[in-house]
């Protein structure tokens, strides 16, 4: 459950990095709830996910929503290629992951972009605002030009009141066009709203 | 090992065989040709890349689609780029989803060169490691017949491995415009392409 980060946080206000599952927070950030809402609007059925403790609110409420089948994936590429098998079958998804799962991904994106399936991917960025671990920078920095060169259109999130419209316009330009889109929730968002305590 | 060697074809071709509305998904490279020799079908999906992807895409399939039989097939090769997907099918346990693969120990569209399979790995054991209860490896007629009602009315998720000749065969190659793949499936199993 832990995963590329095998080091702790030494300090609280750098506690972006990953946790066990059972440490996700009870309250949450709001905006992790209003993902979830838009998601249910969107009838989002699978949700594929690598964790990652920005997203760990997000997935509690994606496991207590009958209506939602949360697939752990062993590497972020999976999820691509699950997805579309969803979309075949007349099933939407959601794909969440940290930006260090972006560069597992490429290679599969060509099965989205070759095929036009529509793909919603929300990640969590590591490597950027106030990071403690710099082995997380080099991804993190590639994310956006990473997804945009694999034809994944990238919408970064810094303010937590914009993410349920970004969530919103992201899932209605992913399933209406058929596009791939991926919403960048920035570690200030993260940072600063989930794990302050 | 006197035994004379599966042919990949015969093999497609007795797994599809009386397929009903199960739904397909073929590995790049050979096990596409393969299905399509088989005879083309509207619920075939055939993959020309996205190499490791099959067998979870198959997943996708038959979460989405739990009252229909969704059978990934594909190769050692690209079955060893995604293994970490069978750990994936193993813990999501879909009854409809069989993952069979066509074990030539070689990379075909490459230069025939060896795979893992060829040095040891065991893909089933693999399988069974991860948890799918139903595994099997076949290397002779009777053990295809068996595996192809297996993939047909056992239960879920099944995954078998057939051991054939590396022979290298006359292409036989469908369709490879991935948009019109993607809508003649859906039309097919949903009625309508979009939406």
């Amino acid at each position: 459950m832990i995963r590329r980060n095998a080091i702790p946080d030494p300090a609280p206000m750098t506690a972006t990095s990953d946790r066990p599952e059972p440490a996700a927070p009870t309250g949450g950030p709001a905006w992790a709830d209003q993902i979830h809402a838009v998601l249910s609007a969107n009838r989002v059925r699978q949700v594929a996910l690598v964790p990652d403790a920005g997203h760990a609110r997000l997935i509690d409420l994606s496991r207590a929503d009958a209506a939602m089948r949360v697939v752990p994936l062993t590497t972020e590429e999976e999820g691509v290629a699950l997805l579309a098998g969803a979309w075949l079958g007349g099933e939407k998804g959601v794909l969440l992951m940290q930006s260090s799962g972006v560069g597992n991904c490429v290679n599969m994106l060509s099965l989205t972009r070759i095929c036009a399936f529509p793909l919603l991917i929300l990640v969590t960025m590591r490597g950027e605002w106030g990071e403690f671990n710099p082995w997380q920078v080099p991804m993190g920095r590639s994310t956006p030009a990473v997804l945009e060169a694999a034809g994944v259109i990238a919408q970064r999130v810094s303010d937590p009141d914009e993410v349920r419209p970004a969530v919103e316009a992201a899932a209605r330009l992913a399933f209406s066009g058929p596009h791939a889109v991926a919403v960048l929730l920035s570690q200030r968002l993260i940072g600063a709203k989930a794990f302050e305590d | 090992m006197s035994a004379p060697l599966l042919r990949r074809r015969e093999v497609a071709a007795t797994l599809l065989a009386g397929r009903g509305e199960m739904l397909v998904v073929t590995g790049l490279g050979s096990p596409t040709y393969d299905a399509a020799a088989a005879g083309d079908h509207d619920l075939n999906f055939y993959l020309w890349g996205a190499m490791g992807g099959a067998a979870v895409m198959g997943l996708g399939l038959a979460l989405a689609q739990p009252r229909r039989r969704v059978l990934a097939l594909t190769g050692d090769g690209e079955m060893l780029m995604g293994l970490g997907s069978l750990a994936t099918i193993a813990a999501q346990r879909p009854e409809n989803l069989a993952v069979v693969v066509l074990d030539n120990e070689r990379y075909g569209e490459t230069g025939m060169q060896p795979t893992h399979t060829a040095l040891g790995a065991d893909l089933a054991g693999v399988a069974a490691s991860c948890g799918i209860e139903t595994v099997r490896t076949v290397r002779d007629l009777a053990g295809v017949d068996a595996l192809a009602r297996l993939v047909r009315e056992g239960r879920g998720p099944i995954f078998g491995v057939v051991k054939v000749d590396a022979e290298k065969l006359p292409l036989v190659l469908p369709a490879r415009d991935g948009t019109w793949l993607k809508h003649r499936f859906r039309a097919a199993l949903l009625g309508s392409a979009t939406g």
